[in-house]
């Protein structure tokens, strides 16, 4: 009877949210499973089961594997890149002004650069592909090419050429997604007892040795939720890509990525089925990285 | 989990699965909710019950509510809502309309589809268009014969076939049937500003050579030639080429490219109409344009940065918040490429757009073709020319209107073009995924990355691919 009025106490919490989640996440991600085994057209009523035909087709596709390879590009860089770039600034920014008084401080003027380094977060994708897309603007009127014009140097075509305009956009998600993990790993840093830092400074130790030797190890679990993050980001750049690059993978296929080609898979040539098993194809991508990812960095934690 | 920079990506598998949710009430069986409905044969101007009369050829019922939805793009909606939705329910006095105006076409109506509650009347336009194919395979578009067969609205003794420009009934057929209504006119060609070139004494070249001479004239005052916008726009330029391979080879080029006629890519006028392209590219304009929009180009041409640039005559509305005083749009034909091409010079493409549709399972598909033959009516078109400075496909309709200097100098190049109309490609809305590709690679070819015969080798692949693919429905045209 306890039981009962305990668990009923529990169940009568979630009723609302498991049904709204069951409703609005998991339907949808069964139904893609479904679709995807059909040649649904997004407005007949019927549903025609194809087999894994649409699968067998993703094979031979070559925007599929291009995309693939895009992905694999972006989940090397992306995280890493950002990472270190966010490791850097959170230690400056908590740690870098060494010791004074009592604990570690970080550089002059830190307060103020958390708030600048947090800015990027705040806007949304959208707003930040507007902006750099005048940064980027190939003529005399680009913010950076009106730079390299007034210095003499030819304009670049940041988003046009095809050996960078993928870079060209991953600068903008790194730019973006630093101020986040700015934030996350100086939580993590700030979670680290003082007495370590003073210990080690006292033997002499370097912000060097300070951050290789302590910060970092310490951090282990933080990064590794950041390496998982930025990888699943990595399988996205929806918006992004679509508001720089366009939705054609322009240029020459530099910026095809899944989702931007399920989407046109879908809506634009009606082959609902077919873009579905993209889709399962991309879950299972991004599901298969997250547990590759913790299974392979896993080690015994360190007693803090 | 919940990282911020996931949202997109799962909002995307979402609305893939997502029609379901908003379209049946079914959403909480989790499985075949996406595809419910039934599938009953379309009964399209079925009796309504009213009885039919040369003023009301449908049987129009005015108890019904007539549902319409506009596409609020480049024309806006005003038009719908201020006219042609009035001269509606002044004819049936008493009736309800329900207006609706939408950018996104696809996304609002396609869960509607699926379910069947429709709007009646719809103009399927803009980047997140219906496919018609697709919808006309499921019986949801409304034959159009009774309407061209109906009396017109101004003259009872006259068909509605008989009041419009002969391509809305050419350009109507979907696997055969009369499905679909296009109701603007344009013209398409390489637009250059009036004043600029009077100024200059600079005439409209007529040959390849007086157009490249053309190009150093204007190089050496920091002009670019020509320009397309490569973000966004870049079919523009997939249009003019393929225009000036038509007056290259005739329009049997297009009209094969459009049948998938083995090869069609490969002919010798496809080749020299994009190498030709590809020089001017190179020699006479800038490779920034690859990286702007047709905003950003318009706007350059706006400045004179540029002097030609190949669009509509839709051009003029659409930049006419930005236009200074002293540019007036003009059109010029494609320049003759060779001493024997099909078409004489002065051919320009005149082809019709903007399509609506009556959706035959909607709750009142009369009142939809009566909407529709409002629409065709000389005050529902000339209405529309006046709110949107577009000629629409009803032949008479704008006479006695001060038309605009683009307006003028499109029918100016109609009346000397006569009988050298260059088609318009049909693949654009049969084969998007062609036309797409298309749009994509007409990018690389024109930045040199691949030469022109390597383009038309890479589209025929495309659309042999197209071809055999089973699961695209085909469609053919013999004009």
């Amino acid at each position: 009877m306890e039981r009962l009025r305990k668990y009923g106490f529990i169940a009568g919490f979630l009723v609302v949210p498991v049904a709204l989640y069951s409703v609005f996440v998991i339907s949808p991600y069964v139904q893609a499973f479904q679709i995807s085994l059909t040649d649904w057209n997004g407005i007949s009523s019927r549903l025609n089961y194809v087999g894994l035909d649409n699968f067998g087709g993703l094979f031979e596709d070559e925007v599929f594997w291009r995309a693939l390879r895009n992905h694999g590009i972006l989940l090397l860089v992306l995280p890493l890149a950002t990472i270190v770039i966010a490791l850097f600034f959170s230690f400056l920014l908590n740690l870098g002004g060494g010791s004074r008084g009592a604990g570690m401080r970080g550089v002059w003027g830190s307060t103020f650069y958390r708030v600048v380094f947090f800015f990027p977060q705040v806007l949304a994708v959208a707003v930040v592909g507007v902006l750099f897309k005048a940064v980027y603007r190939p003529d005399e009127s680009g913010v950076v090419n009106g730079v390299l014009v007034k210095l003499g140097l030819d304009p670049v075509g940041w988003l046009i050429e095809p050996d960078l305009a993928l870079w060209s956009i991953m600068a903008v998600m790194v730019w973006q997604a630093v101020g986040f993990f700015v934030v996350l790993f100086s939580a993590g840093m700030a979670a680290i007892p003082k007495d370590y830092f003073e210990a080690a400074a006292l033997d002499g130790a370097g912000r060097f040795r300070l951050f290789f030797s302590i910060t970092l190890p310490l951090l282990r679990d933080t990064v590794q939720v950041g390496w998982v993050y930025l990888g699943i980001a990595a399988f996205d750049g929806f918006a992004l890509i679509q508001v720089l690059a366009g939705d054609k993978g322009e240029p020459d296929g530099a910026t095809t990525v899944l989702p931007v080609e399920i989407w046109k898979t879908a809506f634009s040539y009606s082959k609902v089925g077919y873009a579905s098993a993209m889709g399962v194809a991309l879950f299972f991508l991004t599901v298969t990285f997250a547990v590759l990812t913790l299974r392979t960095t896993r080690r015994e934690r360190i007693e803090l | 989990m919940s990282h911020p920079g996931e949202i997109t990506r799962r909002q995307l598998l979402h609305r893939i699965g997502m029609t379901a949710l908003v379209a049946g009430p079914g959403a909480g069986l989790l499985s075949a909710c996406a595809t419910g409905g039934s599938d009953e044969p379309a009964t399209p101007t079925a009796s309504s019950g009213a009885a039919t009369s040369p003023k009301n050829p449908f049987g129009v019922d005015a108890k019904k509510p007539l549902k319409v939805t506009i596409f609020s793009g480049g024309y806006g909606d005003a038009y719908a809502r201020e006219l042609h939705e009035e001269l509606y329910k002044k004819a049936f006095p008493g009736v309800t309309v329900e207006h609706n105006a939408t950018q996104q076409i696809g996304t609002q109506l396609r869960p509607l589809f699926v379910s069947g509650d429709v709007p009646d009347v719809v103009n399927n336009s803009g980047p997140e268009g219906l496919d018609l194919v697709a919808l006309a395979a499921q019986g949801h578009l409304a034959d159009l014969t009774a309407l061209f067969d109906a009396p017109s609205v101004d003259d009872p003794a006259k068909k509605v076939r008989d009041t419009v420009t002969p391509a809305v009934i050419d350009n109507a057929k979907i696997d055969g049937k009369d499905l679909v209504l296009n109701y603007t006119v344009s013209h398409r060609g390489l637009w250059y500003n009036a004043r600029l070139f009077a100024d200059k004494g600079w005439t409209p070249p007529k040959t390849w050579a007086e157009f490249t001479a053309l190009g150093e004239t204007a190089k050496a005052e920091g002009i670019h030639l020509f320009a397309y916008p490569g973000q966004k726009g870049p079919y523009y330029q997939l249009w003019n080429a393929l225009y000036t391979a038509a007056k290259i080879g005739g329009n049997q080029v297009i009209i094969d490219i459009d049948n998938l006629v083995d090869n069609a890519w490969n002919v010798a006028a496809v080749k020299q109409a994009v190498a030709a392209w590809v020089h001017i590219q190179a020699k006479y304009s800038d490779k920034s344009y690859f990286g702007l929009d047709h905003t950003q180009t318009q706007v350059k041409h706006l400045q004179n940065k540029l002097l030609f640039y190949p669009v509509g005559s839709w051009i003029e509305n659409e930049m006419a918040k930005d236009k200074p005083a002293g540019f007036e749009y003009a059109i010029a034909p494609i320049p003759d490429l060779t001493a024997a091409d099909a078409m004489p010079y002065g051919a320009i493409q005149v082809g019709v757009g903007e399509n609506f549709f009556v959706s035959a399972k909607g709750k009142n598909p009369q009142g939809g073709l009566e909407y529709l033959r409002i629409m065709l009516s000389k005050e529902g078109a000339r209405g529309f020319t006046e709110k949107t400075l577009n000629l629409t496909v009803v032949n008479g309709a704008a006479e006695g209107l001060a038309l605009t200097p683009a307006l003028k100098s499109a029918a100016r190049a109609q009346d000397a073009a006569g009988q050298n109309i260059i088609t318009d490609a049909r693949f654009e809305g049969w084969y998007k995924q062609l036309f797409d590709y298309g749009t994509e690679q007409i990018n690389v070819v024109m930045a040199g990355r691949i030469t022109p015969d390597e383009f038309c080798a890479r589209m025929q692949a495309r659309a042999d691919k197209i071809k055999k693919d089973t699961s695209v429905p085909k469609q053919t045209r013999s004009q």
